[in-house]
């Protein structure tokens, strides 16, 4: 099939009549037949989507078709689409439909675009390779013995093999950006607050985020345009309008800083730093200034994300309770074992492992010497990040320390899997937009892909300069 | 700071979640690790700092208080692990 890199160029050719939104859906279905063994589906709309299909096309022939006619689209398993089954791939929630639609998903519609599916990933988005989804690792599709990144595992891998077009994944330490990164492919963390999170299966919410995974520059501003904006179901959605992602950076000179101990670190792997140096040096060329910082906090971002993210998961998922939805234990014979066993029974070994950790952070005694104590060390730390913004306008880095690692290298050392969110997890816990785009390949031919970050609600700018960097996956 | 059994089943009571001996085995380790890791955060002075709770600068986002039906009763049976017509059915809370 035809690897249209960007939206533009579907846009056109269904303008031509060179293809029709029926034949394009064809197409992306027999790519997920002949590539199901990625597991990046869990289930796949076929029939509805076939018949959106011919409803868009006959849209285009009237004039009357959205902005996303064409646009396929797959979901992560964490995002709501009303009467469709949503999973955070978890047993717990299994047979779970939902009732209504998440907002992200409704304004991608009223635009025509065609939802086809649901999309593995790390059970309720917890983990850094899909390797903890109760229904199957993902494969990355350069190497099938690789891991897909994660947690939005399936989303960046249904772009990288070509079964969608674009799709959305959530975003609370990386899960957007790590598997981007792992799969050679755009992958999007908004400002915190620019798309609702109504409808988004709740892990950690001061950090939760929707964002796309691309092909293109293009299409995530496109995307975004259409998601973005206040939401009455959302309070925490960003209020004033934020729609137009289009910018102009002009020929004006960027300032550009890059943190050393991204670098120096170790582990990180020479290709990667390598690719680092060489965009820093053309970016220099161009006539940029780039200099290297210090951000000695870094190493603290790990312990504050862990804290804080186990600690709200833990609250957001008391829900899960066997009661009036999800899993019930056939055990169950009074409150207690209802609650007990169905939860014992539905969740997998890493979700209990957060929520046990999220409760000890919580409980009385060690609240303040953890809970309060990462709250203050996430200000020190959002700070410290408001200090180089006065100074740049962007900060560079990898977006991970390797390119995508084994199947099964890390399964057994949580510390090293966490550490694997080292440099992403910093733009969650300030709330700041961040891009991972790819730059290179490493010598086993796997992506390398590098991260620019940019200050609150600055993501149209933040857009424009990486469109200067590397506008597409070509 | 080490993690010991009694904290664990303290915390599994908290949490309620059930854990076979071996499981508590690992967690223990596992536990103790990552909170030692935790500990990390120490090092950074946060005298007269505030908590970071809220990420964004606006408060208070206020609607109308309006009254909708937003699902029907049937929708919200219909994902019920056991229910009759009208209601969620629960095995018995109380006995007489």
């Amino acid at each position: 099939m035809e690897n249209y890199i960007s939206y533009s160029q579907i846009s056109e050719a269904l303008n031509s009549k060179k293809t029709t939104v029926t034949a394009l859906v064809d197409q992306y279905l027999q790519n997920i037949e002949s590539k199901k063994h990625l597991n990046a589906f869990l289930e796949v709309w076929a029939d509805e989507a076939k018949a959106a299909a011919q409803q868009i096309d006959k849209k285009i022939a009237d004039g009357t078709a959205g902005k996303l006619a064409g646009m396929v689209i797959g979901i992560k398993d964490n995002i709501c689409y009303k009467n469709h089954k949503v999973s955070a791939s978890s047993k717990i929630i299994e047979n779970f439909t939902s009732l209504y639609s998440a907002t992200a998903v409704e304004r991608l519609l009223v635009e025509d675009a065609i939802i086809i599916g649901r999309l593995n990933c790390d059970e309720f988005a917890m983990g850094a390779s899909n390797e903890n989804s109760a229904y199957g690792t993902v494969l990355n599709d350069f190497d099938n013995t690789k891991v897909s990144g994660g947690s939005s595992g399936g989303t960046a891998v249904s772009v990288q093999a070509q079964l969608c077009h674009a799709a959305l994944g959530s975003d609370t330490g990386g899960s957007i950006r790590q598997p981007a990164a792992f799969t050679g492919t755009f992958g999007y963390k908004p400002t915190y607050g620019t798309i609702s999170r109504w409808g988004l299966i709740a892990y950690a919410s001061s950090f939760d985020i929707i964002g796309p995974v691309t092909k293109s520059v293009d299409d995530t501003q496109l995307l975004l345009s259409i998601m973005a904006g206040a939401d009455e179901y959302d309070a925490t959605a960003i209020q004033e309008p934020t729609n137009d992602f289009s910018f102009d950076l002009g020929t004006q000179k960027q300032r550009i800083a890059y943190i050393q101990e991204t670098l120096d670190m170790e582990g990180v792997q020479p290709e990667v730093k390598e690719a680092t140096f060489k965009l820093i040096e053309k970016l220099k060329a161009e006539g940029h200034i780039v200099e290297a910082i210090s951000l000695p906090e870094l190493s603290y971002v790990i312990p504050v994300y862990y804290t804080l993210t186990t600690a709200e998961a833990s609250s957001n998922l008391s829900r899960y309770a066997g009661m009036h939805y999800g899993l019930r234990s056939k055990n169950a014979v009074d409150l207690e074992t209802t609650i007990r066993k169905s939860r014992t029974e539905g969740f997998g070994p890493e979700v209990k492992r957060r929520i046990m950790l999220g409760t000890f952070v919580l409980s009385s005694g060690y609240y303040d010497a953890y809970y309060t104590k990462a709250q203050k060390v996430r200000r020190v730390v959002a700070n410290k990040t408001a200090e180089i913004f006065k100074n740049y306008d962007f900060i560079l880095s990898p977006t991970t320390p390797t390119t995508a690692f084994k199947i099964g290298e890390k399964s057994n050392d949580p510390i090293q899997m966490y550490l694997a969110d080292i440099f992403t997890v910093h733009a969650n816990i300030v709330g700041i937009p961040a891009i991972s785009f790819p730059y290179g390949n490493d010598n086993e031919n796997m992506p390398i892909g590098l991260q620019l970050m940019a200050n609150h609600k600055q993501d149209a700018k933040l857009l424009a300069m990486v469109k200067n960097i590397r506008p597409n996956i070509l | 700071m080490e993690i010991n059994n009694e904290i664990i089943d303290k915390l599994a009571d908290l949490a309620k979640l059930d854990f076979t001996e071996t499981e508590k085995v690992a967690l223990q380790k596992d536990m103790t690790q990552i909170i030692s890791f935790f500990e990390k955060m120490n090092e950074v002075n946060t005298d007269n700092v505030e908590p970071l709770i809220f990420m964004n600068s606006h408060e208070n986002i206020l609607r109308n208080d309006e009254p909708k039906h937003e699902i029907t009763h049937q929708e919200a049976l219909l994902n019920a692990p056991d229910k009759d017509s009208d209601y969620f059915r629960v095995p018995k809370f109380l006995d007489k």
